[in-house]
């Protein structure tokens, strides 16, 4: 991978910065390679659309900026449409199912999770970045699934590792059956 | 030996404010009957009452007449910059909270140029005795109007007299929180020296306002006369009224001055209060900043 | 390995605090880790007043203090911020202050104060847009010449300028020993995009560490002279509260600390706070320089930008352009002899900053015609495209 570059984005409160910052850690402490990830800053940046960007490199991220996602993790519906037209042509969409209903090009792919309803099964519906992150991290392999776990733990408040291993082994799965049911040969039903 | 000094020896020769002023730095550039030395030397005398370590006392000045002041004593001194002697004192007493920090400056550098620092460092109740001497006019560029001049006094940016409201000191050093607030003029040596002495064993903003004669500028721009002329004003129109409502203490242009003690009460100071906090939150997990600062020392 | 301007000092460095030291590998951004850098540099007292890109220095600061037994106070404003520091550093406390540009212009007093007084501050200025409020979130780096000359009359100062949340709090540490061993305000010239960018940030154990204490003179009271210099030209300090009632002014004075109000004090005094640092600039001044030998053009850059301005050397490179680089770590001192040194066998220099042109003054200013200097400026709000850095590379090659 030369560079690779992802945007998240929700609505404030939905944990943008965390699941952003969990990939980043992931791929620059535990991967051992090299992320850069930016934060927008405040209403007066963006308005209520939350969002922060990653670039990732084998080497060292000489230019910070976000131009053209190949993923695009949108958690609201204002995010994705604020951000969609940037995304790569062959770009990936990973969205919470029951919060964005996206359109995409032929040429792109969109993969939906219905997040805070796993969270709210979990019992706590804060945990539903975690589930999204799952996902993401099985949906794109970008990150080695043993260093996203890294991270996470290292980046959650203390005693709350549990709860959040557990959201995001849901997410995960619900990617894997995802995959499984979409993957060339699998039985159509 | 005699016990007795005798005649013509240095000792006889030495003043006693000698062991508090730098005498190699003497004459002082202030005006003769100006009141800024009649204070300084009151300073002096309730240092050596109070009985403190000089060395752990250090003098923090502004710019101005009266900013000149931490040019003169003999303990660490510092004359900064044109209104930043509180923030700057805050810094001292908070790199070493052991040092004993007095704030000596002028009513147009404390409160003209520095009222913002002055507000908040009283808020905070920082741990500074600060001595204003108010003498309404800014002496050091030549008599321009302060924010203490009085209603109608003269002064060369306003020659017809001032239309400006002044500033009540002790009333605006107590409703920001002043601890310790008292007035008195350069004629009081005594009950100055007194006040000095006691406020120096106190903890928190301490605020102490001198009225001085500016002899050369407000005296002259007003036709008051000398600065003994103002001095016998002062004798003639001072009034003592301890624990009086700071609200009652405005002064017009020669009009009676009410001096005294006004407030003199106990808070946690900002050291106190963080202290106290940062115990109560953080426990055993809670480092605290050395009496002798933060310094970090080298292998000597 | 010991930095250049240690090995260049002479003086002995001690072994960080671990207290302030949090060792390990993290994930932060350039704001933390600058913040990170000043615990262990060994900083504990700061004084600020929030401003935008710069309050998650504090923030950090102000939540971990507690912990090192240092003291954060949030002043009224900038010019409260810096005159504390100031005042601070004189009890041997390592201070430090942190703002964006509407606060840095404010700083430029008491800045100057420190200049005088020959205070060791630390001054972080993370640069966004402007003039004025200018952009508040987003990237600048137009306060680079206010940073050499922002307060009046005339001073040497030191400015450090990271490129990475890494080197914010590598750099940070070396601002700390530098203000120690000039008694100067260093500036640490961050910008947005690097107080703002999350990257991996390696943080050695404390006793990797080295830091430079507070040099007080082993003199007596009674000979010492406070602004008595050796051949350093750097006076040997003295801190509040040790017996030695000195006196510091803001005023022009004699070695005694006392005001002297004369053409020949102020010749003395000036001269030597301006030649402290250009006679010691060999010793401070650090460049990085790739490729710089038989280069037909060099780009010299700085921060952020010389990251994207990587992008577009390795653009015009590959299409056939001699180019190298010249990477501005230390921006003031200017590495001024390098610069004449390269005029004389490369064509041009091209300088991309976030800015309608200040350091390139200062290239065409030392290129002295020998060489074309081509800025290649930018407004603020966001970095260059690096395209426009391999035409201005390709233009200035031709």
């Amino acid at each position: 991978m030369d560079r690779t570059e992802v945007r998240v984005t929700g609505y404030g409160g939905q944990g943008v910065v965390l699941i952003s910052t969990v990939i980043g850690r992931a791929w620059a402490v535990h991967a051992g390679k090299h992320a850069a990830m930016i934060q927008s800053f405040g209403p007066e940046a963006r308005g209520s659309a939350c969002s922060a960007t990653l670039a990732m490199s084998e080497t060292e991220v000489l230019y910070p900026y976000v131009r053209h996602p190949d993923v695009l993790v949108a958690m609201s519906a204002e995010g994705f449409e604020l951000y969609k037209d940037e995304l790569k042509d062959e770009g990936v969409v990973v969205y919470e199912a029951n919060l964005v209903h996206p359109v995409v090009k032929p040429t792109q792919r969109a993969y939906g999770i219905p997040s805070t309803q796993l969270a709210e099964a979990l019992g706590r519906v804060l945990v539903q970045n975690v589930v999204m992150l799952g996902f993401f991290s099985a949906i794109t392999k970008l990150v080695p699934m043993e260093a996203m776990r890294e991270a996470l733990r290292h980046s959650v408040p203390a005693g709350t590792e549990e709860l959040n291993m557990k959201a995001f082994e849901k997410g995960r799965e619900y990617a894997e059956k995802l995959l499984a049911e979409h993957a060339p040969g699998a039985a159509k039903t | 030996m005699s016990p007795l000094i005798q005649l013509g020896t240095p000792e006889a020769r030495e003043h006693p404010i000698t062991p508090y002023i730098r005498m190699d730095r003497m004459p002082h550039i202030w005006c003769p009957t100006c009141g800024i030395g009649t204070v300084l030397k009151c300073y002096g005398t309730a240092l050596g009452r109070s009985k403190l370590d000089l060395d752990k006392v250090s003098v923090v000045s502004g710019i101005g007449c009266t900013g000149r002041v931490a040019g003169y004593v003999k303990m660490d001194s510092f004359h900064s910059t044109h209104g930043r002697a509180l923030p700057f004192a805050t810094g001292l007493k908070l790199g070493r909270p052991e040092l004993n920090v007095t704030v000596f400056s002028g009513d147009g550098d404390l409160i003209g140029i520095g009222g913002n620092h002055f507000i908040h460092a009283a808020r905070r109740n920082m741990d500074l005795l600060v001595i204003l001497v108010n003498n309404f006019i800014y002496g050091m560029t030549g008599g321009q109007n302060a924010p203490t001049t009085p209603l109608t006094a003269r002064s060369s940016t306003m020659p017809l007299g001032n239309f400006e409201r002044p500033f009540n000191l002790p009333h605006l050093a107590v409703t920001c929180g002043a601890t310790y607030v008292a007035r008195w003029t350069s004629m009081h040596t005594a009950q100055m020296t007194r006040t000095f002495t006691e406020a120096l064993k106190r903890k928190g903003f301490r605020f102490i306002e001198v009225i001085a004669p500016c002899s050369t500028l407000y005296a002259r721009l007003n036709k008051l006369g000398t600065g003994l002329d103002l001095m016998t004003y002062y004798r003639d129109n001072f009034e003592i009224r301890n624990k009086a409502d700071t609200r009652e203490l405005d002064l017009d242009f020669q009009s009676k001055i009410i001096c005294g003690k006004f407030v003199d009460e106990e808070r946690p100071t900002f050291l106190e209060a963080m202290e106290a906090h940062y115990r109560d939150a953080l426990g055993d997990q809670y480092v605290p900043m050395p009496p002798e600062g933060g310094m970090l020392h080298g292998q000597d | 390995m010991r930095a250049h301007y240690l090995e260049a000092s002479g003086v002995r460095p001690v072994p960080a605090d671990p207290r302030g030291v949090l060792a390990g590998t993290h994930y932060l951004d350039g704001d933390f880790a600058c913040g990170e850098g000043a615990m262990a540099a060994g900083c504990r007292f700061v004084a600020g007043y929030p401003i935008t890109p710069s309050t998650e220095i504090v923030e950090r600061i102000g939540r971990r203090f507690p912990f090192v037994g240092g003291i954060f106070i949030q002043m009224e404003d900038e010019l409260a911020s810096m005159a504390a520091v100031v005042g601070g550093s004189w009890t041997g406390t390592k201070c430090m202050t942190v703002t964006s540009g509407p606060g840095f212009s404010l700083m430029m007093e008491n800045i100057g104060l420190a200049a005088m007084m020959e205070t060791p501050v630390v001054v972080v200025d993370v640069q966004r847009a402007g003039p004025s409020t200018g952009l508040p979130t987003m990237v600048g780096q137009g306060d680079m010449m206010q940073a050499r000359w922002g307060s009046h009359g005339d001073y040497g100062v030191i400015a450090l300028s990271p490129r990475s949340p890494q080197e914010a709090f590598d750099l940070t540490i070396d601002a700390f020993n530098l203000a120690e061993l000039y008694r100067v305000p260093v500036l640490m010239m961050m910008d947005e995009c690097v107080g703002h960018m999350t990257e991996k940030v390696v943080i050695p154990p404390a006793d990797q560490i080295e830091i430079v204490p507070r040099r007080l003179t082993k003199q007596s009271p009674a000979e010492y002279l406070p602004y008595r210099a050796d051949e350093s030209l750097v006076p040997e300090m003295i801190r509040a509260g040790d017996g030695y009632r000195f006196h510091t002014t803001g005023l022009t004075h004699d070695e005694r600390g006392y005001p002297t109000m004369t053409v020949e004090a102020q010749q003395v005094l000036v001269r030597r706070l301006v030649d402290k640092i250009q006679k010691n600039a060999h010793k401070i001044i650090r460049v990085e320089e790739d490729q710089t030998a038989g280069a037909d053009v060099v780009v010299v850059s700085y921060g952020i930008t010389s990251r994207v301005a990587q992008l577009g050397v390795e653009m015009a490179r590959e299409r056939g352009a001699r180019v190298g680089t010249l990477r501005l770590v230390v921006c003031w001192p200017f590495p001024e002899a390098r610069i004449r040194e390269l005029a004389r066998v490369v064509k041009a220099f091209v300088v991309p900053e976030i800015n309608f042109g200040q350091m390139s003054l200062e290239v065409e200013r030392c290129a002295a015609g020998r060489a074309i200097t081509t800025g290649v400026p930018h407004a603020g709000g966001g970095v260059h495209d690096p395209e426009e850095i391999c035409r201005a590379i390709l233009e200035a090659a031709r």
